[in-house]
């Protein structure tokens, strides 16, 4: 890697490998998803890390159940999933935030930056606010440079001040899809 | 055939644990644990249906050299169906789930779930890749079940046929959090369990 890739300015602009950075200092250890085209990258750096064992989802849900007992078991436990999936969440949230299990989920935005799928927008909307209801803190990520700060604010919040954390990566940071184009 | 005690069922599984760690799900699989004696090592659930399965995922990941065994009921295993394919994907060799199957969502009144309607979840569990997944009924498969689950190589699924009763409620401790800290604690050691 050539000296000016490696510079903070040019490493800032990756953010998927800055998230997998603060994950990584942060000690995670089990990474589950229901991808997402904004989580691609992110999704390959921690199947491509050894220290991570990575569980691909059938549903959304089942991630809040496995970082329950990653935790128990003594592990660090990340969440990745869009915004349509937290719906799928809500009545699992009361498992972390009951038992005080720290969460963490990196949430990709749709539905609120030029998004071009009706479908998506009632979810992406309400995205928020249901994270609220349900006892959750939300940070938001809009620009790269802030990646790794901010994820590593939310991984501390989560595992040091045993919180349930959502982390929304916004739709324009990650750019909009249209039809027919590749992810 | 007589159908199987849940709680004699529960009582053998547990009956010398060896250090296993337990995920019981909601309702009857939580007091029938509970029955067999409260243990920090057992983690009962009062909500969260459907997790059960996936708590001992994350678990069994976590703790490879222990073993890690799942009761649930056939209602909670039915609502998270998609979490034996997630485990099938993993193959986790030291995850065992027993299903204590009545055929009856026994909480809500007793109606029949899907199993009593002919679904059979053992398998589904193996066409998910489970190592091993069949149906029990009879008194003689419970020890070999019970030493299936500390020895054989997972994961491993019983869907185990009960009869459907009510029985007396034996109900563990229902702060979250004393079960989230008395479990880590006893498992991790103080140090760790504070941090």
């Amino acid at each position: 890697m050539s000296r000016k890739a490696n510079s903070p300015s040019a490493r800032a602009l990756d953010w998927p490998g800055e998230l997998h950075r603060a994950l990584r200092t942060h000690r995670v250890g089990q990474v589950s998803y229901v991808p997402d085209a904004g989580h691609k990258r992110l999704i390959e750096l921690c199947h491509g890390d050894g220290e991570m064992a990575v569980v691909p989802l059938t549903t959304e849900e089942e991630g809040i159940g496995l970082a329950a007992g990653a935790w128990l078991g003594g592990k660090r436990a990340a969440l990745l999933m869009q915004s349509s999936g937290v719906g799928n969440c809500v009545n699992a949230f009361t498992l972390a935030c009951n038992c005080g299990f720290p969460l963490l989920m990196l949430v990709t935005m749709r539905g609120e930056w030029g998004e071009f799928n009706p479908w998506q927008v009632p979810m992406g909307q309400a995205t928020p606010e249901i994270l609220r209801l349900s006892g959750l803190r939300s940070l938001r990520l809009e620009r790269a440079e802030d990646a790794y700060a901010t994820a590593a604010a939310a991984a501390k919040l989560a595992f040091e001040g045993y919180a349930s954390v959502a982390l929304l990566i916004s739709q324009r940071l990650i750019g909009t899809k249209a039809f027919g184009e590749k992810p | 055939m007589t159908p199987l005690h849940r709680r004699k069922v529960v009582r053998t599984l547990l009956a010398r644990r060896e250090g296993l760690l337990v995920v019981a799900g909601l309702g009857s699989p939580a007091w029938d644990c509970t029955d067999a004696g409260d243990h920090p090592l057992t983690f009962p659930l009062w909500g969260a249906m459907g997790l059960a399965s996936m708590i001992g995922l994350g678990l069994a990941l976590a703790q490879p050299k222990r073993r890690v065994l799942v009761v649930t009921g056939d209602g909670e295993m039915l609502m998270g169906l998609g979490s034996l394919a997630t485990i099938g994907a993993q193959r986790p060799e030291n995850l065992a789930i027993v299903v204590l199957d009545n055929e009856r969502y026994g909480e809500t009144g007793m109606q029949r779930t899907h199993t009593g309607y002919g679904v059979d979840l053992a398998s589904a569990a193996k066409a998910c890749g489970f190592a091993e997944a069949r149906v029990v009924r009879r008194n003689a498969e419970l020890e070999p079940m019970r030493s299936g689950v500390h020895r054989a190589r997972g994961p491993l699924f019983f869907q185990v046929k009960v009869g459907a009763e009510v029985l007396p409620l034996a109900l563990p401790p229902r702060d979250g959090s004393v079960l989230r800290h008395r479990f880590r604690e006893t498992l991790l050691g103080k140090n760790v369990a504070g941090q």
